[in-house]
C-alpha cells in the first residue's frame, strides 16, 4: 500500500470485512466465525497498512509475506484480499463450494496471493523459519514475514520446535501474530490446555515480545513498527483480541469457534455491524 | 546384461554404505547449484550430509532433533526457490512427520527433497524402533510424491543429482550398511525408470533398494537350477514404470518381488496392484511380513526375516509351482 488510509477508514474496511465474513459463511453453510470475526482489524491493519505487496502482481519479488498459521481462519484473509483487489467480492460467496479457489482452508495451488497452504495445526512459523532462511542466504532481509497464529495451535510441539530455531538463528524479519482470543473447539484454552504465561513463555524462548489490544488497528500497525527496529530477534505480537468481534451473541463464546451463522443469525449480525452495535443508523434499513 | 554396464557379479565385489553415494551426491549437486541448501536433524554424519556442510556451511542448518519442523522448513525454503534436501534417519523422517510433509509439501507442491537413512532391518544392534520398514508406504500414498531407492551407493549419487534437478518433491531411500556396488559410472539412472538388470524368460524377480544385489545372486542360483530369471531393477518406486515392468511379466507370466521393508504398501503392494488390474499372474513378495524387527547383526537379521537370495530363490520355486499348467 502506497498511500496511508486514515484510521476512520481503516476501521469502515474492517467493519466491511467483518460484514463480508458473516455473509460467506451464512451462504458457505459451514466454516469458523469466532476467528476471522476477531481477526478482522489485524487483517486490516497488514494488508491496508503495513505490508507491501501488489495484488496485480501476487509473486512480485519484493514482497512481504503473509502465513495464515490457523488455517480455519482463512475467510477473514480472503474477504480481506478481495477488498485489497486480488479478485473480486463476488468470488467470496463461491466459499468452501466444490469446485472454488477459496477452500476450506487456505490452498495455495488454488488462489494466488496465499503463501502456504495450511490447516493442520502449528506449522505457519516452521515456514516462516524457512523463508527466512532463504531471504538470508539471497540477502533479501528488507522483505518481512508475517506469521498469523493461533492461541490453541501452540498447544502443538512443532510450534516450540521453530521457536527455538527462529531463535537460534536470529530471524529478525519474521513478525508472529498471536491472535489471543483464549478460546478453541473445546473450550477456554485454559481450560483445555493451559498456555499463560504466554508472554514469558515466548520470551524465554528468545524472541522480543509486544502485547496489544488486537482489535485497535493502529495498536497492530504500531507493534508492526515497533518490530522492525527489532534486529537480533524474531518478534512475536501477542494480539489480545474478542473472539466474534462485533456481533454481541458471538462475542467471547467459545461454541461460535467452528460454526457459521445460520440466515436469521446472520441477518442479526449484518444489522449489528452496519449500525455499529446500534450506535449508528444503517442506510440499508 | 552388457547395455546395463553391470559388475560382474563373479568377480570381487566393493562394498560402500549406499548412503554414502547420497553424500556425494550431495556435493556434486551443491557445486552444480547454488539453490541447493541442506538440513539435518542432529545426525549430520550419519546421513552423510557432512561433505555438504564443511564445503557450504552458510548453506546447511542444524534444526536440531526436530523433524516435524525440519520438513516444514524445508517447505519455506522451497516455496523461496531454494532446492532443500533434508535428512534424518527414515524412521524419525518420513516416519515422524508425515503429515507436515502431505501438508506443507505434497499438496503445498513444494519442490522439498526428503532423505531418509537406516532404512531397513539392516540398521542391525539398534533394533526394531531405528529399523524403518514402513516408510516406502507412507511416503507412496502421497500424490506429488517421487519415491526412489537406490540399489548401491553409485545409484544413490545418480540419484541425488536428478532428485536436484526433479521439480518434484522426492523421497531418497538410503540403507546404513555396506552394500555391494553392482552399478558402474555407464550404468543409466533416471527417475521414473526401471532397469532389467538380468534377462530371463521364465520368472520376473522385481527388486529395490539393497535387495536387488539379493534378486541378482538368486537369479544366479536359479540359472543353475535350470530357472532363467529376469531382474527388474526398480530404484523408482513412485512412479512405477509399468510399461518395463508389465513386458517382463507378459513374457514369464510370474513374479516376485523383494524389498527390504514391509510387503503391505510397499514395492510387493505396488506390484500387486499393478498386477491385479493388468497382467494377473502368480506373485510371491519377499520382505518384512507384517511384523517388526529386532535387535542382532544386520546379516544374521537379513537371514533371520528371509530377506536374502536364498529366500528370494525359495519364492521363485513357489511361484513356479503356482504357475497355471497349459
Amino acid at each position: 500500500m502506497q498511500q496511508k488510509l486514515p484510521l476512520a477508514r481503516l476501521e469502515t474496511i474492517a467493519n466491511d470485512i467483518r460484514e463480508d465474513i458473516i455473509r460467506m459463511l451464512e451462504h458457505a453453510g459451514s466454516g469458523h466465525s469466532a476467528g476471522p470475526l476477531g481477526l478482522a482489524d489485524i487483517f486490516t491493519a497488514l494488508y491496508f497498512d503495513v505490508m507491501k505487496y501488489d495484488p496485480k502482481d501476487p509473486a512480485w519479488e519484493e514482497r512481504d509475506i503473509l502465513l495464515l498459521s490457523n488455517g480455519h481462519c482463512v475467510p477473514v484473509q480472503y474477504a480481506t484480499m478481495a477488498h485489497a483487489g486480488f479478485f473480486e467480492r463476488k468470488e467470496l460467496m463461491t466459499l468452501r463450494q466444490l469446485g472454488s479457489r477459496l477452500q476450506g482452508h487456505p490452498e495455495r495451488t488454488k488462489l494466488p496471493g496465499l503463501e502456504n497452504t495450511s490447516g493442520p495445526l502449528g506449522c505457519g512459523l516452521s515456514q516462516a523459519c524457512g523463508m527466512a532462511l532463504a531471504m538470508r542466504l539471497d540477502k533479501r532481509l528488507q522483505r518481512r514475514i508475517y506469521v498469523v497464529m493461533g492461541d490453541g495451535e501452540q498447544d502443538e510441539g512443532n510450534v516450540w520446535e521453530a521457536a527455538m530455531l527462529a531463535s537460534k538463528y536470529q530471524l529478525s524479519n519474521i513478525v508472529a501474530i498471536t491472535d489471543r482470543n483464549n478460546i478453541q473447539i473445546d473450550g477456554p484454552t485454559e481450560k483445555v490446555m493451559p498456555l499463560e504465561d504466554l508472554h514469558a513463555k515466548w520470551q524465554a524462548f528468545g524472541w522480543h515480545v509486544i502485547e496489544i489490544n488486537g482489535n485497535d488497528i493502529e495498536a497492530v500497525i504500531d507493534a508492526c513498527a515497533m518490530a522492525k527496529a527489532i534486529v537480533e530477534k524474531p518478534v512475536m505480537i501477542l494480539a489480545h483480541t474478542v473472539p466474534g468481534k462485533g456481533v454481541d451473541f458471538m462475542e467471547y463464546d467459545f461454541n461460535w469457534h467452528g460454526k457459521p451463522p445460520d440466515h436469521q443469525q446472520a441477518v442479526k449480525a449484518l444489522h449489528e455491524l452496519r449500525t455499529l452495535g446500534g450506535r449508528i443508523r444503517s442506510e440499508h434499513e | 546384461m552388457s547395455e546395463m554396464h553391470l559388475i560382474d557379479l563373479g568377480g570381487k565385489l566393493e562394498q560402500e554404505p549406499i548412503r554414502k553415494g547420497f553424500g556425494r551426491g550431495l556435493l556434486a549437486a551443491g557445486q552444480r547449484d547454488i539453490h541447493v541448501v541442506a538440513a539435518c536433524a542432529d545426525l549430520t554424519d550419519s546421513t552423510q550430509m557432512s561433505l555438504f556442510k564443511a564445503e557450504f556451511p552458510d548453506r546447511f542448518i542444524e534444526i536440531g532433533v526436530a523433524e516435524q519442523n525440519m520438513v516444514t522448513v524445508g517447505s519455506g525454503l522451497a516455496a523461496m526457490g531454494k532446492i532443500p534436501f533434508v535428512s534424518s534417519y527414515a524412521a524419525f523422517s518420513p516416519g515422524r512427520n508425515w503429515e507436515q510433509i502431505r501438508t506443507t509439501i505434497c499438496l503445498n507442491d513444494r519442490p522439498v527433497k526428503i532423505v531418509g537413512s537406516h532404512a531397513g532391518v539392516s540398521v542391525g544392534p539398534d533394533g526394531a524402533t531405528h529399523q524403518m520398514l514402513e516408510d516406502i508406504a507412507l511416503m507412496r500414498v502421497l500424490p506429488n510424491m517421487v519415491v526412489i531407492a537406490p540399489c548401491d551407493s553409485l545409484e544413490a549419487e545418480k540419484a541425488t543429482l536428478a532428485m536436484a534437478e526433479d521439480k518434484r518433491p522426492n523421497y531418497l531411500r538410503l540403507a546404513r550398511e555396506a552394500t555391494p556396488v553392482i552399478t558402474t559410472a555407464k550404468t543409466p539412472f533416471e527417475i521414473g525408470k526401471a532397469y532389467v538388470f538380468a534377462k530371463g524368460a521364465d520368472v520376473t524377480l522385481i527388486a529395490t533398494g539393497t535387495m536387488t544385489y539379493q534378486a541378482l545372486v538368486a537369479a544366479d542360483k536359479l540359472y543353475k537350477d535350470g530357472i532363467e530369471a529376469e531382474v527388474v531393477h526398480v530404484p523408482t518406486i513412485k512412479p512405477l514404470d509399468s510399461a518395463t515392468i508389465l513386458k517382463s511379466v507378459q513374457k514369464t507370466g510370474v513374479v516376485v518381488t523383494a524389498e527390504e521393508g514391509q510387503i503391505v504398501g510397499g514395492l510387493g503392494g505396488a506390484i500387486a496392484e499393478l498386477l491385479a488390474e493388468e497382467c494377473p499372474a502368480p506373485l510371491r513378495r519377499v520382505g518384512m511380513l507384517d511384523r517388526y524387527g529386532e535387535s542382532g547383526a544386520p546379516a544374521e537379521l537379513l537371514e533371520h526375516f528371509g530377506l536374502d537370495a536364498k529366500h528370494i530363490r525359495l519364492a521363485a520355486h513357489a511361484v513356479l509351482d503356482a504357475k497355471p499348467k497349459n
